[in-house]
């Protein structure tokens, strides 16, 4: 696993769970079956101290559900100022499945046939749950990781997650004037982050893409090299065809270095630069909801100034509880946020030095192989 | 002497036997002749006397001996110190040689032989694309060491008509100017100053230089006073009539040799075997080679496609490195943009110089084998002009044996005159013939040969730019690691 979580979270490795404990370093997807018409996924985990290993299938619905269900919790107060781990989007049907539509469900992580790109993306979003000081502490992660049974298809509702519509009011108080600079400021920040980073995971697939064209393209032509060659008997002719068995060696060595460049892109700085992506988008449903909540703070306030005597305190309640879990929220936010800056700085020094490591040593590997075939070449000239 | 010699050898005659064994030089003066005996001319002939070689080698002052030429010996030649020699395919073909000679070919050094060609300013001068023609040569037939010209691009086409009318009809290889392109030209007629005039413009360019390249690479043509007179001369008259060279003229070429060749059917000898074997390879490689050239034109254009994307991608992350506070990371990213633009750059350009240059290598080739093919072509008709000469002997033989038998011994002289003629013609036609199937099938095997080479030369070259560059790669992934580590 490229990124590492649990070196990224200053929270303990294992968390525990009143008795249930994970280490959040034996979290692992390791497969995506194609059973029936759904993609089953392989989660291992092993408790700590226990060593106690699990293994089960679980579906994306199964996800789906554990991600709703760690919104509920009314209990915890400022829930809402939490930055929800991104759980990446939902894998298409399979039948019609090109990469186009590929991509345009599931934006860089469509791009890798084997779906391996997808489950590292997974059991990321599981490793950051579990080590989240509060999340990790929710009573689901135990039927989710144990039961054989999935969890999932439970009639599950919509929590505070989901955008229900896009109301006009829902832009209007997306826009809304913040009381406070930090989160202005921060608002501000997001809205262009989100912009900037979504667009260069864009241009990343583009470039993913054509090298994944080139690496398909450098195989046609030399399979169309090898055509060329048959029984000669002429000298001349045998020598060209010589030469053109020794050319399609050196356009596979091109194409294997573009398959390798191509992967590292997606699979090192491409998964990290998603990842960066969906937190923010993530970031932006939590300003929202603290947004909406300001929203309902202020017209709370107002009521209260024009209710009549006898409704006051009635109102008066309201706009103090409003008022307390508004400051919870922007506590918890607070906290979350800085949170946040430091993990996408890590994130980043982490994927940045593995791809730029696996890079030098596709190149280093690529370069000693070609000097070998030029000397053989050169050899082989020096000969006829 | 040396001019003449030139002569004679175009008109296909031999010079006197007597010159051949008796030391002449026909080279320039300078000749050093403290090399020892430098004794050959270039002699096709219906004698088809051949020349002693004696020497242990070619000085390149004899003027007839130029890199790559091929020169036909004779086998009791010493053959010390000889390099490079490939010998006949099909032994039977030999047997059926009236000569029985056999014809072993090799190469000069190539570093023997000085004349350097380049063409360069290509520019707009009134409705056509004229170029300058520079040579530099320390060859004696030329007046000068080192001159330019000025061409505009049909008098290239003006040269390959007189080139070929010269010379295909001999069975030899004419090689075909670039395409006209009229999509091409017109552009840069309308002066249009866009990224895709001006490569198709340092397209031209090149093509043309490759044109001429190998163009002085053949003997015959070199030697040739129209090809001498193109590189030389200030002003060169317009030259006509040169829309029939298109492609499509090539293409009926290759589809008439063809047909023709399938026409002589009566002489099913093994030598015939063999110009029938090569056609149809080159049936197999002509397609093959448009199999390679679509397939190399797909990665140029992938290539380009990359490289368009890369920039915008490294231009993203510029702008997402600025947007970030934390100054580390920010440097990072920037500088991250920084290395992607400039290593897609040099691999761009990388892979531009060689996958194109490649795809115009094919491309030539391609044109070239249809002027290859246009050889077989020309010894079909040699071979119809003798078989139809035949016929009219045969005629005029049964004419006179009908006149035998009437009462007019005047006019059984005259038909006797005329089949002592048609006897003689009928003897000409038929060394015609045998002397341009030698010379096709020479030129055909120095046309294998001069493929393999240039392939096996543009081979060497993009495997030493890969390596180059992915080292180049290299090491700016090892400047940016330290950079990404330090990222806090």
């Amino acid at each position: 696993m490229v990124v590492s979580v649990s070196e990224m979270m200053d929270d303990a490795p294992e968390v525990s769970v009143s008795g249930f404990n994970l280490s959040v370093s034996s979290i692992k997807v390791t497969e995506a079956i194609k059973k029936e018409n759904s993609l089953v996924f392989v989660v291992g985990a092993q408790e700590f101290p226990s060593k106690k290993q699990h293994f089960v299938d679980r579906k994306f619905e199964d996800f789906e559900w554990l991600q709703q269900c760690l919104l509920m919790p009314d209990g915890i107060p400022g829930l809402q100022g939490i930055i929800f781990p991104p759980l990446p989007a939902k894998p298409c049907a399979f039948q019609s499945n090109t990469q186009e539509k590929m991509i345009k469900q599931l934006g860089l992580l469509g791009l890798d046939d084997d779906w391996k790109t997808y489950c590292m993306a997974l059991e990321m979003y599981l490793q950051l749950v579990v080590s989240h000081t509060t999340l990790g502490k929710n009573q689901v992660l135990r039927s989710f990781f144990t039961q054989t049974q999935g969890p999932g298809g439970q009639a599950g509702r919509k929590g505070i997650l989901n955008r229900l519509s896009q109301a006009l009011e829902e832009i209007k108080k997306e826009n809304h004037q913040d009381v406070d600079e930090f989160f202005r400021n921060e608002r501000a920040s997001n809205s262009s982050l989100v912009r900037l980073t979504k667009a260069t995971t864009e241009r990343l697939i583009a470039v993913v893409r054509t090298q994944q064209n080139i690496a398909l393209a450098c195989g046609h032509f030399s399979t169309t090299l090898h055509l060329g060659v048959g029984p000669d008997e002429d000298p001349a002719a045998k020598t060209f065809s010589k030469l053109s068995l020794k050319l399609s060696e050196i356009i596979i060595i091109v194409k294997k270095n573009f398959e390798c460049v191509a992967e590292n892109n997606l699979n090192i700085l491409g998964l990290g630069l998603d990842l960066v992506s969906r937190y923010e988008e993530s970031e932006k449903e939590m300003l929202f909801r603290r947004t909406c909540k300001l929203v309902e703070l202020e017209q709370n306030s107002k009521n209260l100034e024009k209710a009549k005597p006898a409704k006051k305190a009635n109102m008066e309640e309201i706009k103090k509880a409003s008022e307390k879990e508004f400051r919870h929220i922007s506590d918890i936010a607070r906290l979350e946020i800085q949170k946040l800056h430091r993990v996408r700085v890590e994130v980043f020094q982490q994927c940045l030095t593995s791809w730029c490591e696996k890079q030098l040593h596709a190149a280093r590997e690529t370069s000693s192989i070609l000097s070998q075939h030029l000397r053989a070449f050169k050899q082989l000239d020096s000969t006829e | 002497p040396g001019a003449s010699m030139a002569a004679s050898s175009q008109r296909g005659l031999a010079p006197s036997a007597g010159a051949a064994d008796h030391g002449q030089h026909p080279g320039a003066p300078g000749d050093d002749s403290d090399e020892g005996e430098d004794i050959f001319t270039y002699a096709v002939s219906s004698t088809l006397v051949l020349l002693r070689v004696h020497s242990h080698f070619f000085t390149v002052l004899n003027f007839f001996i130029f890199s790559d030429s091929t020169v036909e010996v004779s086998l009791d030649s010493p053959r010390n110190n000889r390099r490079n020699f490939t010998s006949l395919p099909p032994a039977s073909a030999v047997a059926t040689s009236k000569n029985g000679r056999e014809a072993l070919e090799w190469e000069e050094d190539e570093d023997k032989f000085e004349l350097n060609i380049g063409v360069t300013n290509p520019e707009k001068v009134g409705l056509s694309l004229t170029v300058a023609v520079f040579a530099q040569t320390t060859l004696p037939i030329f007046k000068n060491r080192m001159f330019t010209v000025k061409r505009r691009f049909s008098d290239f086409l003006g040269l390959y008509q007189k080139l070929s009318l010269k010379h295909s009809q001999n069975g030899y290889i004419v090689p075909p100017p670039p395409e006209k392109s009229i999509l091409g030209m017109t552009k840069v007629k309308v002066g249009k100053e866009d990224q895709s005039s001006a490569e198709f413009v340092e397209r031209r360019r090149a093509a043309l230089e490759r044109y001429l390249q190998r163009l002085v690479s053949y003997p015959y043509i070199l030697q040739d006073p129209d090809l001498q007179e193109f590189l030389e001369k200030d002003e060169l008259p317009r030259a006509v009539s040169t829309q029939a060279l298109s492609g499509p003229g090539f293409k009926k070429m290759i589809n008439r040799a063809t047909d023709a060749v399938n026409k002589i059917t009566v002489k099913k000898d093994k030598s015939h075997a063999w110009f029938e074997e090569k056609l149809l390879e080159m049936d197999n490689e002509d397609q093959q080679l448009k199999r390679l050239h679509a397939a190399v034109d797909s990665l140029v254009m992938h290539r380009k496609e990359l490289s368009a994307n890369t920039g915008v991608f490294a231009k993203s992350l510029a702008l997402l490195g600025s947007l970030e506070d934390s100054t580390a990371l920010s440097r990072a990213l920037v500088q991250l943009a920084e290395v992607e633009d400039r290593m897609e750059q040099l691999q761009q350009e990388q892979a531009t110089r060689d996958f194109y240059t490649f795809a115009e290598l094919l491309a030539d080739y391609i044109r070239l084998l249809a002027a290859v093919r246009g050889c077989f072509d020309q010894r079909v008709k040699a071979w119809q002009r003798w078989q139809d000469s035949q016929n009219i002997l045969q005629k005029k033989r049964e004419n006179e044996a009908r006149l035998l038998w009437s009462s007019k011994p005047d006019k059984l002289q005259q038909a006797k005159d005329e089949i002592a003629e048609w006897e003689a013609r009928v003897n000409h036609y038929g060394k015609d013939f045998e002397r341009i199937s030698a010379t096709v099938r020479k030129e055909v095997l120095r046309f294998e040969r001069e493929k393999a080479r240039d392939y096996k030369a543009h081979i060497i070259k993009y495997l030493e730019s890969l390596l180059q560059s992915q080292q180049q790669v290299v090491k700016y992934w090892e400047a940016f690691l330290p950079e990404a580590k330090s990222i806090a």
